[in-house]
């Protein structure tokens, strides 16, 4: 018997059913158990609250559609949409310009590259939140690194404050992520890479295929796959993107750049006003779950090619 | 010929000399900001509003970067001891739930089976971050608010759908032989679990303890949403208070030790087992 046939067999014939039943419910119930109260619940429990103008104290009111008739009408709602979805296209595009690169240098074994990927790899490991508040002081006027360097470099005014326009505190940000995420996206597109037979490669070579074609017309095509995943891992990560902004900008200059998630948390946990949070909550579910379909498509076309 | 052969060799090097430029360029730029952070935050109390320029100490070896951490909240080894006792927690609780979950659905058949599974992965597709407005009444319901077990139960639930894929994976690998065997010689149910089937699914237990004990140690909305009381805050969570600065000066040697205290022990667990770290992440992205 093969292992594939031995692994798809019925376990145990031989037992009474009902009491292997039994004994396999027991088995995940603790696993269940958690995923019900802190996860199917609060879901349920979230399209129940945006009926509702629910305060943190007090009894809860119900308002119907109330809440999700504010939410279009809210402009600052709209503004946050705008500011997330113009980081989520700049920050996309700049960790695939970067890991790209990154993922092709270090695929082929050569010496030392399992140092280099591990440097590369290393700010991936270390808190979204760490991250954020090691670049704030690196990027800081007065006790920095940043302002220095660069000012010997003759690319900025010493004095230059980076948290004082939106451009160059975006810039910061965009920055750190980058540093920060690039590692992870080139590991997955590295796995993309190394799964193309190298014959492929070959063949093209000897029919003449300089390096930019090979990697046009073979190495591209054959990765679709790969980069879609990511894509959608960087996409929905950006969509999602909270702990910079809180930490680094505090909303930015003139609160130009509050994300989604943060304007939630400032109407559900600074004004309190938690049933409008759950109501915006259920907004974001919804584009969010639009974008996962959109990813379920992208990669069955992938597989459709050969 | 010999000249040909010497002009490939040179190119060679040179291409070599690229390769390796280019790479120690690279390790530099993603190694250099926590070199600088962690070295800095070892300068005197005096140099630490200052840029760090040279990066080391220069006056001698000093802890006032810690002390002065130190001095912010319930004093900086009660948020460590929070912020570890959550992500050990954390990495303890998900791997018993998730290898039992992980028996269950590899070894046994019931009801719904295929649907609960379904379930359980399905819950990766929301993501926390709309579900935390009820989470936070729940959680007070439970009476589970503003403590670190609530913030700990939750962090193993995000956890459970990679964790419960990983270990049926890792169950679906060991030969059904071996069990029958074990049987054979008298062990059962929980006893053939722990003494015959942990050694073979270890590797996948190391893999799933790793990612809790990272991500809940490094996770930073719900512990700021969840935790209301000072003395409670993990360290992210400190360390963004001490960032805010008081009295609107901002302690920046506090925030250089902060990260340092922050980073070192991912940094560290990454090192050490990196192999199973590389093996989770793939099991992600291939799946």
């Amino acid at each position: 018997m093969t292992l594939a046939e031995s692994l798809s067999r019925p376990a145990r014939r031989s037992r009474p059913k009902r009491r292997s039943q039994w004994k396999g419910l027991l088995y995940i119930a603790p696993a269940m158990a958690l995923v019900i109260v802190f996860f199917i619940l609060p879901v349920l429990f979230t399209f129940w609250m945006s009926l509702h103008k629910w305060p943190l104290l007090g009894a809860p009111k119900f308002i119907g559609l109330g809440n999700y008739i504010r939410m279009l009408s809210d402009t600052r709602f709209y503004g946050a949409l705008g500011f997330t979805a113009y980081y989520t296209v700049i920050i996309t595009i700049a960790i695939f310009a970067l890991a790209f690169p990154l993922a092709i240098f270090v695929e082929r074994q050569r010496r030392m590259v399992g140092v280099y990927r591990t440097a590369i790899f290393m700010p991936v490991v270390v808190g979204l939140a760490s991250a954020s508040l090691l670049w704030v002081w690196f990027a800081n006027v007065d006790a920095g690194f940043l302002n220095p360097l660069l000012a010997w470099l003759g690319i900025v005014d010493l004095k230059t404050n980076f948290f004082a326009s939106f451009d160059s505190a975006f810039f910061i940000i965009c920055l750190m992520v980058v540093w920060k995420v690039a590692g992870f996206t080139m590991i997955i597109l590295l796995t993309g890479l190394q799964a193309i037979p190298t014959e492929l490669g070959e063949a093209a070579r000897i029919d003449g295929a300089n390096r930019w074609k090979r990697f046009i017309y073979v190495t591209l095509p054959l990765m679709r796959k790969t980069m879609a995943l990511s894509l959608i891992l960087s996409v929905t990560g950006s969509i999602l993107a909270f702990d910079q902004f809180y930490i680094m900008t505090a909303g930015g200059p003139q609160n130009k750049m509050i994300s989604v998630v943060y304007y939630i948390f400032n109407q559900s946990f600074v004004s309190f006003n938690l049933g409008y949070g759950a109501a915006m909550s259920l907004g974001l579910l919804v584009i969010l779950v639009l974008i996962s379909i959109f990813q379920l498509w992208l990669l069955r076309v992938g597989e459709e090619r050969p | 010929m010999t000249g040909k052969k010497e002009a490939r060799a040179r190119r060679a090097l040179l291409g070599a000399g690229g390769y390796h430029g280019t790479g120690i360029l690279l390790a530099i730029f993603f190694l250099a900001p926590f070199a600088i952070t962690i070295l800095s935050s070892f300068r005197h109390g005096t140099e630490a509003r200052l840029p760090p320029i040279p990066p080391w100490p220069t006056t001698g070896f000093s802890l006032d970067a810690y002390r002065g951490l130190d001095s912010f909240g319930a004093g900086v080894w009660q948020h460590t001891l929070n912020s570890a006792a959550v992500a050990i927690g954390t990495a303890l609780l998900t791997v018993v739930v998730s290898l039992l979950a992980g028996y269950g659905f590899s070894r046994y058949r019931f009801m719904f089976k295929n649907a609960l599974f379904v379930l359980i992965i399905a819950t990766l597709m929301i993501p926390f971050q709309s579900i935390l407005t009820p989470l936070f009444i729940i959680l007070a319901k439970l009476g589970l608010n503003n403590s670190l077990i609530g913030l700990t139960l939750v962090y193993v639930t995000l956890q459970l759908p990679f964790s419960v894929f990983m270990m049926r994976n890792a169950f679906d690998a060991v030969p059904k032989e071996i069990e029958e065997a074990a049987r054979i010689d008298g062990a059962r149910d929980l006893k053939l679990l722990v003494r015959v089937l942990l050694p073979l699914v270890l590797p996948g237990i190391v893999t799933v303890a790793i990612f809790a004990f990272l991500n809940s140690w490094n996770e930073f909305l719900a512990a700021l949403v969840l935790l209301s009381d000072n003395s409670k805050f993990t360290l992210p969570i400190l360390i963004s208070a001490v960032r805010a600065g008081r009295l609107g000066a901002i302690d920046w040697g506090a925030v250089q030790a902060g990260v340092t205290v922050m980073s070192v022990p991912c940094l560290f667990v990454f090192l050490l087992l990196q192999r199973y770290y590389m093996r989770g992440l793939m099991a992600g992205a291939v799946k």
